[in-house]
């Protein structure tokens, strides 16, 4: 392997910005995604907006003091309205120290504090032309929904395409709005669902983990020159990302975020 | 602040002296990257320094091995707010690798790496015993997707300074931002002084 030419390799780089000051923020709307997930939408105090793929800290305060703060991606499509409320998926962790409190416990005029956005890589532009492979799994879906509304708020004509790995059909999350995005989109978005436990009555695909086949079959191809992100635990995303090298997308074109171990 | 939330106890479990402030502890190494793992084999491994002068320094797999190895443990702490104690390693340490550089002409250097990655540090930074290229991890060789076949080892910083699948080093009279610093992530990085963003 040769030394990499750095030059060639250089990122792209706009107008982020960052704050490294924590917004007061207030929890708005509640509603749940699954059994185990929640959506909490966030008026915070000046905000700047967000890009599509970015995330926040959130910084939670107990009663005498004592602070936690965690990482969320956000699910809200891109935005520059400060008004605007901003959306966070939370999933709840078993061992988790904020996402139980976030889950269950949080409600309507809780106060919290944010600060970001963070992130300015795993993002996704409405000025992109390319076409645009999204591949989730579980609660990976959450920074790749705020592509897919940043995209639909556009009304962009760009083929998007989700394959969402999810355990079973009640573990969706925005199983609906997909849909509806979906079906508005003059064929520019297409869903793809594979369930590694349980399918809905009926499903064709029988359960269990992407295969390689499966993510040649149902994704764009090298030759359509897509921008693919892949966001998920990190076992799935090793996987992934690597067999979409294999196939002969170029590394660079494959964006990854990943939680969890080796 | 005045701001709480009544409904929140946390796990308190996070009171020990040695996590840097606004991290937590975990055990299982959790991985990020911004892309693909790249697979390099240990026959087409290389790494050299670009001193200031142009001067070059390589070492292939087998003179890295040749050089004098530590076998060190340390405490590793991600911007993503993770921390893991008592992590053991084997290196070599950047102070074997820049003897004979002029460092004092280059008090900023630039890490580069197999995939394109790359990040800024200060030259202090890798000197006194405070940094290696780990090729070694728990026993074992570096996974790919912890940065082997090597990758440079920061303790001291956020760990997106300790870069994954290190090719080069380039030695530089002036300050350059790396890739995740280039997206508003801090300069220096300092886990103790929390500096996660710019």
């Amino acid at each position: 392997m040769n030394e990499p030419d750095s030059a060639a390799r250089r990122i792209p780089f706009g107008s982020i910005r960052f704050a490294v000051d924590w917004h007061m923020a207030t929890v708005a709307e509640i509603h749940d995604e699954t059994s185990t997930a929640r959506s909490l939408r966030l008026k915070i105090a000046d905000w700047p907006g967000q890009l599509a793929g970015q995330h926040v800290d959130i910084r939670v305060t107990a009663a005498d003091g004592y602070q936690a703060s965690r990482e969320y991606s956000i699910a809200s499509g891109a935005s520059t309205d400060p008004d605007a409320l901003v959306e966070v998926s939370i999933e709840e962790l078993a061992d988790g120290e904020l996402s139980p409190y976030l889950v269950r416990g949080a409600e309507v005029g809780d106060q919290l504090e944010v600060r970001g956005p963070v992130g300015g890589y795993f993002v996704w532009r409405d000025d992109q032309t390319e076409p645009v492979q999204l591949i989730a799994g579980g609660s990976g879906v959450v920074p790749l929904m705020s592509m897919l509304r940043t995209h639909a708020a556009a009304g962009h004509p760009t083929p998007m395409r989700l394959l969402y790995s999810v355990r079973a059909p009640q573990f969706v999350f925005y199983m609906d709005e997909l849909m509806t995005l979906a079906e508005n989109s003059n064929d520019a978005v297409m869903l793809d669902y594979a369930y590694t436990r349980e399918a809905p009555n009926g499903w064709a695909r029988s359960v269990g983990r992407l295969t390689r086949e499966e993510v040649i079959a149902l994704t764009l191809p090298p030759s359509a020159n897509p921008t693919t992100y892949i966001c998920g635990p990190n076992s799935f995303v090793e996987n992934i990302a690597m067999w979409m090298v294999d196939l002969g997308h170029p590394a660079e074109r494959v964006r990854t975020e990943r939680f969890g171990g080796a | 602040m005045g701001i709480f939330s009544p409904g929140f106890v946390g796990r308190r479990r996070d009171a020990n002296p040695l996590l840097p402030p606004g991290q937590y502890e975990v055990t299982n190494f959790p991985v990020l990257s911004a892309g693909p793992t790249p697979k390099i084999k240990l026959d087409d491994w290389a790494f050299s320094i670009r001193a200031g002068n142009g001067d070059l320094k390589a070492w292939n797999w087998e003179t890295l091995m040749a050089q004098p190895i530590e076998q060190f443990t340390v405490d590793l702490h991600c911007v993503t707010r993770w921390s893991q104690f008592g992590m053991g390693w084997r290196g070599v340490s950047l102070d074997v690798l820049l003897d004979g550089v002029d460092t004092q002409a280059t008090p900023y250097a630039m890490a580069g790496c197999y995939g394109g990655y790359t990040t800024n540090v200060r030259t202090s930074d890798l000197l006194g015993g405070k940094a290696w290229v780990a090729f070694e991890f728990d026993g074992k060789p570096l996974a790919p997707e912890h940065g082997g076949p090597a990758r440079l080892l920061i303790p001291h910083l956020y760990l997106w300074k300790s870069a994954k699948w290190l090719n080069s080093l380039t030695m530089m009279d002036h300050h350059e931002l790396g890739f995740w610093e280039m997206y508003g992530y801090n300069d220096i990085g300092d886990p103790w002084k929390e500096e996660r963003y710019s």
